[in-house]
């Protein structure tokens, strides 16, 4: 028990510092000044806050190097960069909120506040490293993200969605608090660093360690909505919100998966035979699934929500390489996942009409008559989405590189490859379906006439299609990136044990 | 054991046995929580009698305080508080549940008892020492500030979502 260098920690935890700080100006100024612009003010500092939480992030990657981290702060390059990402995912969603809201006339202060508090939780699961701290964080994004689920109050849908997601979601929060219990009866560590040594050197107790884990794998796996726990995802991303279901796809889900990976990588290792299966069939249904449910979907937030299904199993098929690859791979996916699903849902709310009537197709149709510019960025997004080479621009290279760690793994997983190309052509029918109807049909008189879109949320949907069609161009610097914000569990090369199954 | 701690043991043991039965055989709500708040009480006393105080305090704290609080006035708030107004809920499934699960408990209490063949010690054995807030209060505000801190973050959140989501609407 040695005595806290504050200073030292303070600035590992600098980004929550920032952003807890800012959600309290935040909230201070949604009760100060004149009555008119409160919001407006509120969400200015909010997206303050985040820019300054991206600077400092970029700042760290790119100053001294790292110094170690602590057993409970990581401190390496897998947090900052995905500190990066969070901090801009969630000053999109402080703009797309507020736009949206506007929209619908409740525009108010506490909503860029919670996504601050939200995304305090989400970046601290990018260095979390004891199970204390890593159910805090899981905690403070999810209860900030009910609430922004349930901000339209005089919607129904709404109110649905909320309900069902916050009793999910404090359902899977037991599952993961109880695993993380038998976790620590098990091991006698709360750290993953005591636990992944624990483990290694034969735990006294392995019938109470492998429940712990796998109720834990089961709480993380409702979090990144992966099949057979996904059920809930649909109805929410489709009652929540645009702008906050936007937030919820592209960042909450980000997040979940940093931990996600921290936590096999850091505490697991050692047990990697035993829930590497496990994952495998997790990994392969999710892509099935989401795919394959997706066909049938008439509403476009639906069709999102599945194609965000599909997108996790993506990416568990890279935590289940489990090599520096397969966690390159991830960084590099997360980067241009978060950049299309922000960009396209950009587009949704540009076209939303303020009421919480459900987006089709049909709404989509002549898109590219009365906002050829939003039309091209929801094409490039989606294009993206689907990995489709060129005009799809990151999407592409991330599911190569996706690819490229599941066959360089240790033992090559060539059946997971096998389902993620071919699940990625089922894909093409739906993807393609949303940007067909934005080019290839007239428009449909709306029966609300849609304001102009602010130009706030047309540059957000604009300036990411520009950076996903840039680093499909320049993909190797993105890369770059990537390699050095592996975690510091995978430094020492590939640690993956040889008895996996292929 | 004492004299003196062997007689507050049984007092305390009654109690919580005696409110314990109170509160699951009572028909209406307010009653049994609050042989519950009873209950929880006099477990608190146990615990200080097997050398807890701080677990003692908690529980009267967090169990015989907060959460009771939280019940009693859900139930008051829903207006649930006659009893007779509707059939009892807890048929004889749940009835036949419960007893099994209360059996099977008592039998591991038993077992255990016997021996430590069930249960292998997996804590170290620790001295007896009348000083047991100092080790919690250091772990708290030494390795796991930062969780004590982050606590406070999340009860904020948790009361702006209440607040925002609870708040009269007014016309906005």
């Amino acid at each position: 028990m040695n005595a806290p260098n504050v200073s030292g920690m303070l600035m590992l935890i600098l980004p929550e510092v920032v952003l807890s700080v800012g959600a309290m100006i935040t909230l201070l100024l949604g009760v100060s000044g004149a009555d008119a612009g409160r919001s407006h003010r509120a969400a200015m500092a909010a997206l303050a806050t985040a820019v300054v939480g991206v600077v400092l992030a970029i700042g760290m990657l790119t100053g001294a190097p790292l110094a170690p981290g602590t057993t409970f702060i990581a401190n390496d390059g897998f947090r900052w960069t995905l500190t990066a990402l969070l901090c801009a995912g969630t000053g999109a969603a402080v703009v797309l909120t507020e736009a949206y809201d506007r929209r619908a006339g409740v525009a108010r202060a506490e909503t860029p506040a919670l996504l601050l508090l939200a995304a305090t939780g989400m970046t601290l699961l990018t260095a979390a490293r004891d199970l204390m701290v890593v159910f805090l964080g899981i905690e403070l994004m999810s209860l900030a993200t009910y609430v922004l689920v349930a901000m339209h109050r005089t919607s129904a849908r709404a109110a649905e969605a909320a309900v069902k997601y916050f009793l999910l979601g404090a359902f899977s929060t037991a599952f993961l608090l109880y695993g993380i219990a038998l976790v620590y009866g098990a091991t006698g560590s709360m750290q993953l660093e005591g636990i992944g040594s624990a483990v290694a050197s034969g735990a006294k107790l392995p019938g109470l360690l492998m429940a712990g884990v796998a109720l834990m794998l089961v709480g993380l796996a409702f979090k990144v909505a992966a099949a057979p726990f996904h059920l809930w995802t649909p109805d929410v991303y489709d009652g929540a919100p645009t702008a906050v279901t936007g937030f919820m796809a592209a960042s909450v889900k980000a997040a979940a998966f940093a931990i996600f990976l921290r936590i096999t990588a850091e505490a697991f290792a050692p047990l990697l035979a035993d829930w590497h299966p496990v994952l495998w069939v997790l990994a392969a249904a999710t892509m099935v699934i989401g795919n394959v449910l997706a066909l049938g979907q008439q509403q476009i937030k639906r069709v999102l929500a599945y194609s965000s299904i599909a997108h996790a199993g993506y990416l568990l098929v890279a935590v289940v390489s489990f090599s520096a690859e397969g966690a390159t791979a991830l960084v590099f996916y997360l980067v241009a996942y978060t950049l299309a699903t922000m960009g396209a849902f950009a587009v949704l709310v540009a076209l939303s009409d303020g009421t919480d009537r459900p987006l089709v197709r049909q709404d989509l149709a002549g898109l590219r008559e009365r906002h050829p510019w939003l039309a091209l960025a929801f094409a490039v997004c989606v294009l993206s989405m689907l990995g489709f080479p060129l005009a799809g621009g990151v999407g592409f290279f991330a599911k190569w590189q996706v690819l490229q760690a599941a066959l360089q793994a240790s033992v090559p997983q060539q059946t997971l490859a096998i389902v993620l190309v071919l699940s990625s052509v089922v894909s093409g029918g739906y993807y393609l379906g949303l940007i067909a109807p934005a080019f290839m049909q007239s428009p449909v008189p709306a029966a609300r006439p849609i304001p102009a879109p602010p130009t706030g949320v047309r540059a957000i949907a604009i300036a990411c299609a520009v950076v996903v069609l840039v680093l499909g161009v320049l993909p190797s610097s993105l890369t770059r990136l990537a390699q050095r914000s592996a975690p510091s569990a995978f430094a020492g090369g590939p640690t993956v044990a040889t008895t996996i199954q292929p | 054991m004492s004299d003196l701690s062997r007689y507050f043991f049984y007092l305390f043991s009654l109690l919580t046995i005696g409110s314990a039965l109170a509160f699951v055989t009572r028909k209406g709500p307010v009653p049994a929580a609050l042989w519950l708040v009873n209950t929880m009480f006099a477990l608190s006393g146990l615990y200080v009698l097997l050398d807890a105080p701080f677990v003692g305090a908690v529980q009267v704290l967090v169990y015989a305080g907060a959460i009771m609080v939280v019940f009693v006035f859900v139930v008051m708030l829903l207006n649930l508080g006659r009893a007779g107004d509707r059939p009892d809920l807890r048929g004889i499934g749940g009835q036949l549940t419960a007893g099994v699960v209360g059996a099977a408990l008592l039998a591991l209490l038993l077992a255990a008892r016997r021996g430590d063949a069930v249960l292998p010690a997996l804590v170290p054995s620790s001295t007896s020492t009348s000083n047991v807030v100092e080790p919690v209060a250091q772990l708290l505000f030494t390795d796991y500030l930062l969780a004590f801190e982050l606590t406070s973050i999340v009860l904020l959140t948790a009361l702006v979502g209440a607040v925002v989501l609870a708040k009269r609407r007014t016309a906005a």
